[in-house]
C-alpha cells in the first residue's frame, strides 16, 4: 500500500510525463502534416518549429508549451481506495510540479485577481474518479492550455444559421463550424473532442474525456465512425493550415462521443485541444510499479 | 532569413510585408491582459523608455528564479492575441511600440494602429515554448512581477535568432483576414449555405 505521498510523487511523474513528452501518435500525426504542406510554405516552416520543439522538450524534461494548461484526470481505482485521498494527492502534486516548472503557476482567483503561485485553486485541477473492479489505479491526464479552451464551442439544435437539424448531419454542421471560426487561435493543427446529448456540463466533460483516445483509435459505431472521419477530410480541405496560415493540416483527429439527452434539449459541445496534445497515460499497482500507456 | 534589430524606425516597418520570415535581435518586452490593461491606466514611465522603438511580445513564461537572484525563461511560447484587441492600437501609439509578437493574428482596430503608427503583427509558432526560450539569452529585468504573477509580469528580455513572420503589416495587409475570409466561404459552399 502506498502512502498519500508516494502517490503524489507518483503523480508528479504522471505530469511530467504529459507536460514534455508528448505521445507517439501525436508526432506521427504531426509528421505527415509536414511532410504534406508544400516546402518553403508557412505552413511547413511552423510544423517544421513545432517538431523542433517537441524533441527540445522531450530531450531536457522541460514543458512543451509555457500554457501548462488545466490538469484534468481522470483515474480509474480499485474499490474501497479512498477518492479524497486520491483528489487530494492530485493536488499537492499539481502544486510540487509547479515548484519544479514543469507546470506554469497557473491558477488565478478570479475575485481577487491574484495568481495562487502554486497552481492549485478550487476546480484546478478537476479529478474524476471511477471505481472498478481490477486491483490497480490507471490515471489518465491531459494538460489542455488556455488558448485552446478558448476555441471550445457549444451549440443548441436546431441551428438556423447552419441549417442544423438534430440529426448526426446537424451535428457534422456545427463541429466544422466550430473547426472554422477557431481558424489557428486553439494552436492548430489541433484535436476535436466532441459530445452529442447530455445536458451543458456533462456535454462539455465528455467532450475533453474524448480526447484521451490515441489517435489512430476508430470509434466502434459504424455510423459515428464514420462522422469523425468526414469531418477530419473536410475539415482538412479548408485550407486553414497550422496556426492559420493556410495550408493542409488543420485537424489531426476528430473524437466523438454521446450521452442521453432530455427531449427538449440538443446539445453539441466540442473541445478544441491543441497540437501540444499532451495525454499521458499510467498503470500503476498496489506497490508502485508504473506502466506507461500513453 | 533576415535580421530585425530592435528597437528599430519606422522606415525599418514600413518595408515589411506579410509574408516575410525574421529573424529578431535585441530587446523585447513581454506583456499580456494585466499588461496592457495597467499600460493604459496612465503612462509608465519606468517601462516606457523601454517599450519606445521596441516589441510587446504576448507571452506569460515559465521562469527560473537562480540562487544567485537572476531569472531565467524555461518555456516562453506566445499566447493568443486576440484578448488584447480592444487596447493593442491604443498602447502602440501611447507607448511608440514598432510591434507586436503573438499567435492567432488581430483584428481591424489593431490592423488599422499597425498602418496609423507604423507597426507590424509578428506571428511566433503557438506552442514552440522550448525553441523560443532558447531564443531568449537574458533576462535584463521584470516589472509588476509581484502584483500579477510570473505569466502577466513584463519581462524585460534580450533576444537572438528569435523566429518570427510578418502576419499582419504597416499597409493594411493581415493573412488572417484573408484565411478567415476564404475559408468561410469554403464552408459555407461545404455545407450548402452560400447565398
Amino acid at each position: 500500500m502506498m502512502s498519500p505521498q508516494e502517490w503524489t510523487q507518483k503523480l508528479v511523474e504522471v505530469i511530467a510525463h504529459a507536460s514534455t513528452q508528448l505521445p507517439p501518435d501525436v508526432v506521427e500525426a504531426l509528421k505527415r502534416g509536414r511532410d504534406a504542406e508544400v516546402e518553403g510554405s508557412l505552413a511547413r516552416k511552423a510544423l517544421d518549429s513545432i517538431l523542433h520543439n517537441i524533441e527540445l522538450a522531450s530531450g531536457n524534461w522541460q514543458p512543451i508549451c509555457q500554457d501548462t494548461g488545466t490538469p484534468l484526470f481522470w483515474i480509474h481505482h480499485p474499490i474501497g481506495m479512498s477518492t479524497r485521498m486520491l483528489t487530494a494527492a492530485c493536488e499537492e502534486a499539481v502544486r510540487q510540479a509547479t515548484g519544479k516548472q514543469l507546470l506554469r503557476p497557473n491558477a488565478v482567483d478570479p475575485l481577487t485577481e491574484k495568481n495562487t503561485g502554486h497552481g492549485q485553486a478550487p476546480g484546478i485541477p478537476t479529478v474524476h474518479c471511477e471505481e472498478w473492479d481490477s486491483p490497480d489505479v490507471e490515471v489518465h491526464l491531459i494538460l489542455k492550455g488556455g488558448g485552446c479552451e478558448n476555441c471550445g464551442a457549444q451549440y443548441t439544435l436546431p441551428n438556423a444559421a447552419l441549417k442544423a437539424d438534430r440529426n448526426l448531419e446537424g451535428v457534422r454542421r456545427c463541429i466544422l463550424d466550430a473547426i472554422q471560426k477557431a481558424q489557428g487561435k486553439g494552436c492548430s493543427p489541433g484535436v476535436i473532442g466532441a459530445c452529442f446529448g447530455g445536458d451543458r456540463g456533462s456535454g462539455y466533460v465528455e467532450s475533453k474525456r474524448q480526447l484521451l483516445r490515441p489517435l489512430p483509435d476508430r470509434n466502434p459505431i459504424p455510423e459515428i465512425d464514420a462522422l469523425e472521419q468526414d469531418i477530419l477530410e473536410k475539415s482538412n480541405q479548408l485550407d486553414i493550415g497550422p496556426m492559420g496560415f493556410g495550408g493542409k493540416t488543420t485537424v489531426l483527429g476528430v473524437k466523438i462521443g454521446h450521452l442521453g439527452r432530455l427531449p427538449a434539449c440538443y446539445f453539441v459541445s466540442v473541445s478544441y485541444m491543441c497540437w501540444a496534445n499532451r495525454r499521458a497515460g499510467a498503470r500503476i499497482t498496489a506497490d508502485g510499479t508504473v506502466t506507461w500507456l500513453d | 532569413m533576415a535580421k530585425l534589430t530592435l528597437p528599430c524606425d519606422v522606415e525599418t516597418i514600413r518595408s515589411l510585408k506579410v509574408g516575410d520570415f525574421l529573424e529578431l535581435e535585441g530587446r523585447i518586452v513581454t506583456g499580456r491582459d494585466s499588461a496592457h490593461h495597467w499600460l493604459l491606466e496612465g503612462h509608465q514611465a519606468d517601462v516606457a523608455p523601454l517599450l519606445q522603438g521596441s516589441v510587446i511580445y504576448h507571452c506569460g513564461p515559465v521562469v527560473k528564479k537562480h540562487e544567485d537572484g537572476h531569472y531565467s525563461f524555461v518555456a516562453a511560447g506566445p499566447t493568443t492575441s486576440a484578448r488584447e484587441e480592444p487596447y493593442q492600437a491604443d498602447v502602440i501609439g501611447r507607448y511608440g511600440l514598432r510591434g507586436v509578437i503573438g499567435k492567432g493574428g488581430m483584428g481591424a482596430r489593431t490592423l488599422k494602429g499597425l498602418q496609423d503608427h507604423g507597426a507590424v503583427y509578428l506571428h511566433a509558432v503557438g506552442g514552440t515554448a522550448q525553441v523560443l526560450a532558447q531564443a531568449v539569452t537574458k533576462v535584463e529585468q521584470v516589472f509588476m512581477l509581484k502584483e500579477f504573477g510570473v505569466p502577466e509580469a513584463l519581462w524585460v528580455i534580450s533576444v537572438s535568432n528569435f523566429p518570427v513572420v510578418v502576419t499582419m503589416d504597416s499597409h493594411g495587409n493581415s493573412l488572417h483576414a484573408e484565411v478567415e475570409k476564404a475559408s468561410r466561404a469554403k464552408l459555407e459552399k461545404l455545407l450548402g449555405l452560400s447565398a
